[in-house]
């Protein structure tokens, strides 16, 4: 069976403090970088995943149970 | 009596812990490797602080799915008490035998310093040498300590008498000034309603002796024992953070 690739994004729900983000923030402005009116940090993964009827539901399992920590984060991904 | 201590790769307080029971206390402790699938025979479990699996993903997510942190409900449900201290505690919010979440400190740092706590529950097997409203002198050592729950959790916390620990000043009131990370409702220290399982922010390890600077954490592994040794027992409950 084919291997498909699901690309899936992990970040902080609006609202929870993100002190990465807001680190990185002044980060870029220390560099010079002016107008970056915010910065959203996150985690990016990258799965193989051999292709099944259910791949949808399984990265949704993958990402509520275990990737993302739903009580503060949310997350989204594609499968190409 | 015998007292597990669960070593994860990247466990670093397992030893002070160890040293804290069997020198400090005299009594029996053991290290658990964290692919144990069995925790039976054991009086009590530590998940001890450092940095298991390095924080990947989030700090205590790896962890929470090894076979010893699995075996952790079988073995509360079957009456089994759980102490998690400072990366310990994340482990047991990852493995949803507390309810909640760890963000990163508010202000974005390493916090390594004592603590003042204010005890508000003196029924459970770790706080029962304590008396209601003690105030204990501890050190923290975390960059995510800064507790969270849902609005509709935070009622259930306060229903079920969840909160054991608060951060307070030397007086033992409860400020923002004293609050070290910003956690909802200075939150240290948080229970299952039996008291069963608690998670712990402060490293009461760190201050069992006087030459450490504060023994007041050595009272908690006191209550531990002496807890152990009077036979008493929980019922054997359900183990739904909620």
């Amino acid at each position: 069976m084919a291997v498909r690739t699901v690309r899936i994004i992990v970040t902080l729900k609006p609202g929870v403090l993100d002190a990465p983000g807001q680190a990185i923030q002044k980060g870029l402005d220390a560099l010079g970088h002016r107008g970056v009116e915010k910065v959203r940090a996150g985690r990016y993964f990258e799965l193989e995943v051999r292709d099944a009827d259910d791949l949808e539901q399984r990265v949704r399992e993958m990402c509520e149970g275990f990737l993302a920590n739903t009580l503060i984060e949310e997350y989204r991904y594609e499968i190409v | 009596m015998e007292i597990g201590i669960v070593v994860f790769p990247g466990s670093n307080c397992d030893a002070d812990t160890y040293h804290a029971i069997r020198e400090v206390l005299g009594r029996a402790a053991q290290y658990v490797w964290h692919e144990e699938r069995t925790l039976r025979g054991l009086d009590a479990v530590i998940l001890p602080g450092g940095f298991s699996y390095g924080d990947y993903l989030r700090a205590g997510a790896i962890a929470a799915t090894s076979p010893a942190v699995r075996a952790l409900r079988p073995y509360v449900a079957q009456g089994g008490i759980v102490l998690g201290i400072c990366n310990g505690f994340q482990v047991l919010l990852e493995a949803g035998l507390l309810p909640g979440a760890m963000q990163p400190n508010a202000g974005g740092r390493f916090r390594c310093e004592f603590v003042h706590l204010r005890t508000e529950r003196s029924d459970t097997p770790f706080t029962c040498g304590l008396a209601p409203g003690q105030v204990l002198r501890i050190p923290i050592a975390h960059a995510e300590g800064r507790y969270y729950a849902d609005p509709g959790t935070r009622v259930l916390l306060a229903a079920h008498r969840q909160i054991v620990f608060r951060y307070c000043d030397a007086q033992g009131a409860v400020t923002p000034d004293a609050n070290p990370n910003g956690a909802m409702d200075a939150i240290a220290g948080l229970a299952s309603p039996s008291g069963a399982v608690l998670g712990l922010m402060p490293h009461p390890e760190r201050a069992s002796e006087d030459v450490l600077g504060s023994a007041d954490g050595r009272l908690i592994f006191e209550s531990l024992a002496r807890w152990i040794y009077s036979g008493r027992r929980l019922p054997a409950q359900s183990v739904e953070a909620h």
